[in-house]
């Protein structure tokens, strides 16, 4: 990784901090609606480990994938138009926070059934292999997916047929409000890859170069024609399960605890050792404010879809 | 035109199409090697390999998921559900994701993928086995709902919906796959998803019926045509996109109606054709609408119990004597 790169990925975490704080003041003034889960404490993870993959490479995620998106590369403006439910959002305004998407990144979306994208992943895996793409499958989840039907359906099925799929767990330590403890009989979620025969390896989340090391690692594996791989991202969300969760499930040592090594802050001093300066990392902050700000508007002025949108993309064919 | 079973001639449907298409790929228990538990994938293992006809692990939700997952990156799948009664564990899959990747992500993924399955009882297979729930799965707005009475039919139709680019739930009855009937040879002979099919004209009764309880209702169409009961017998074909035009038409000639499937009818297929033929044809009504359907119980095993339990040719006649 050159200093280059290192700029590039400190400012998509810097945008999705941003973006998520925005995201935050946007629902409490109630122009998002619904659901929303935010990434926030969790940036290196999606940045480390999508930042290994090459373009043919698929990434699918589970709802909680505003920092998945823009990672992937989608346009801030397009993601925030999605979240006020504005036509020129990703999905026109029918899919919300839970559910970005952009075909164009092969990033394949938040899916909000938990664990069901597990088995979406396998499918886009074996599609791949089937046409002779070497694309690798990066699927986003988190420990409590773990605990249901289609995680092992999917592991197993992917071992079996050595897909090219690479399971990413991203172990924040709950489920809703739920502690991985009291939700499943081993917290350690690699060990659950062992009953499928599927190698796995775990890192730091809040480390950025961990994920990126351990990412690129496991990819190499996949691409290599060795089946899928498993990798436990230990990590931790700053903010509530979702929006307005003020359950005292957790205490507020353990959250402060978490945040002297924010992935964000953990990651200055090496940038600072490569040889950028402190002016540099200001002027990405400014950058990336701008550019939320730019996005806030754009969603903000863009239009509500039409009511002709309600009866569209129902089927391809008679509509 | 060559006589084929029901099981060939959907066969002759997927080894045709793929042939065409080497994007169509099926999956499912025992499909490969073993040609599918009602031998309806014979053969296809043979001719196109382990690649493209993939037996799968005992996991209906992610035989769907898998199918869903590659439908959108590029494949044709066709996944075999064992039995209907089993689709209910792929549940989530099919109406939370195959009927809705398409609109859900404003129209950028889409889900050309087949779920065949089994339905129907009459085989002492007990109350898990041998549901009619058809109905559920003609729910959900994003998924198309299709259920042939023919061996020509069902292999039009199996192409057809490997065809569509939109997600199809294709239902086969189990008791209906040693039927002989004349099918087309040709390759290109599809028909359309969505367009129901008079099997018999008459001027006295209309019965709205589909899959096996069509050849029930044309059986009680000769006896009472013995009496000079003229029945006119239409088949929906398809439960989603549901067409009722031919329906009100007929229904317009004879004032009369008998809805006929071998589901429950509370909240049924004639619960909903029913209240449709009263919205658009109230003032061609001469009599109220009868629907024959299966006995509000699970299935029992015992024999008697369960032909008491799933609508026979008596029941059909019986309601027709009932509406005129
Ligand atoms: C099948 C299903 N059951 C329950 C829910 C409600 N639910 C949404 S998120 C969630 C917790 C999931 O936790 P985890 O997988 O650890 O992901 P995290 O939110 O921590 O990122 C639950 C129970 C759901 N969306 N889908
Ligand atoms: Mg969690």
């Amino acid at each position: 990784m050159d200093k280059a790169e290192y700029v590039e990925l400190y400012k998509q975490m810097v945008i999705i901090r941003l973006i998520e704080e925005k995201c935050e003041e946007l629902y409490q003034k109630s122009k998002i609606g619904g659901f929303m889960h935010l990434y926030i404490g969790q940036e290196a993870s999606g940045v480390g480990a999508i930042s290994a993959r090459l373009p043919q490479d698929n990434v699918i995620t589970a709802y909680r994938d505003h920092g998945i998106a823009i990672a992937c590369g989608m346009d801030p403006k397009v993601l925030m138009a999605e979240m006020l439910g504005k036509v020129t959002g990703c999905c026109k305004g029918k899919g919300g926070s839970m559910h970005l998407a952009d075909i164009n990144l092969r990033f394949w979306g938040g899916h909000a059934i938990v664990g069901a994208h597990l088995a979406l992943a396998t499918g886009l895996a074996w599609a791949d292999k089937q046409k002779g793409s070497d694309g690798v499958t990066l699927c986003f989840f988190g420990d409590g997916a773990s605990n249901i039907g289609y995680f092992h359906e999917s592991l197993n099925l992917a071992a079996v047929w050595k897909l090219p799929v690479l399971f990413i767990c991203e172990n924040n330590h709950y489920g809703m409000w739920t502690p991985i403890e009291d939700a499943s009989a081993v917290t350690d979620i690699r060990k659950k890859a062992l009953g499928y025969d599927i190698p796995s390896d775990v890192c730091d989340g809040m480390d950025l170069l961990a994920v990126r090391k351990a990412s690129e690692k496991a990819i190499a594996h996949i691409r290599s024609g060795k089946g899928p791989f498993f990798l436990e991202v230990m990590t931790y969300r700053y903010r509530g399960h979702s929006m307005g969760d003020q359950r005292p499930y957790r205490t507020a040592d353990e959250i402060k605890d978490w945040q002297t090594k924010d992935p964000i802050g953990k990651f200055e001093p090496v940038m600072m050792k490569s040889g950028i300066t402190k002016e540099q990392i200001e002027s990405i902050h400014a950058e990336s404010s701008k550019i939320v700000e730019e996005a806030v508007r754009f969603a903000e002025e863009s239009p509500f879809p039409p009511m002709e949108e309600l009866y569209t993309d129902i089927y391809v064919e008679n509509q | 035109m060559s006589v084929l079973t029901m099981s060939k001639a959907l066969a002759q449907a997927m080894y045709e199409e793929m042939e065409r298409d080497p994007n169509v790929v099926v999956l499912g228990e025992e499909v490969g090697a073993q040609g599918g538990t009602y031998g309806v994938t014979a053969g296809l293992f043979e001719k196109f390999g382990k690649d493209r006809v993939r037996d799968t692990p005992i996991s209906e939700g992610v035989i769907v998921g898998a199918a869903v997952g590659a439908a959108m990156n590029g494949l044709r799948p066709v996944a075999e559900i064992m039995g209907i009664n089993f689709a209910f564990l792929a549940m989530d899959q099919i109406v939370n994701h195959a009927a809705k990747i398409h609109s859900m992500f404003g129209g950028q993924f889409r889900c050309p993928l087949v779920v065949r399955t089994t339905s129907g009882g009459g085989k002492q297979l007990a109350a898990t086995h041998s549901q009619t729930p058809d109905v559920i799965f003609a729910h959900f707005p994003g998924l198309k709902v299709v259920a042939p009475s023919t061996p020509a039919e069902a292999k039009a139709l199996l192409k057809a919906s490997i065809r569509t680019d939109d997600p199809v739930f294709f239902i086969e009855h189990s008791t209906m796959y040693s039927e002989r009937g004349e099918v087309s040879d040709d390759p290109n002979f599809l028909l359309p998803i969505g367009k129901s099919d008079i099997k018999r004209k008459g001027k006295d009764v209309t019965i709205v019926t589909y899959s096996k309880m069509v050849s029930i209702s044309l059986k009680a169409a000769a006896e009472l045509e013995k009496e000079g009961i003229d029945v006119e017998i239409i088949d929906l074909r398809s439960l989603r996109p549901l067409d009722l035009d031919p329906v009100f038409e007929s229904f317009k000639k004879t004032n009369r109606a008998v809805i006929v499937e071998e589901g429950w009818k509370t909240f049924g297929i004639g619960a909903e054709v029913a209240s449709r033929i009263y919205e658009e044809c109230f003032d061609y009504l001469d009599a109220p609408i009868e629907r024959v359907a299966q006995k509000e119980v699970p299935l029992p095993y015992s024999a008697e119990l369960e032909r008491a339990a799933i609508p026979q040719v008596k029941d059909v006649i019986a309601a027709v004597k009932k509406v005129l």
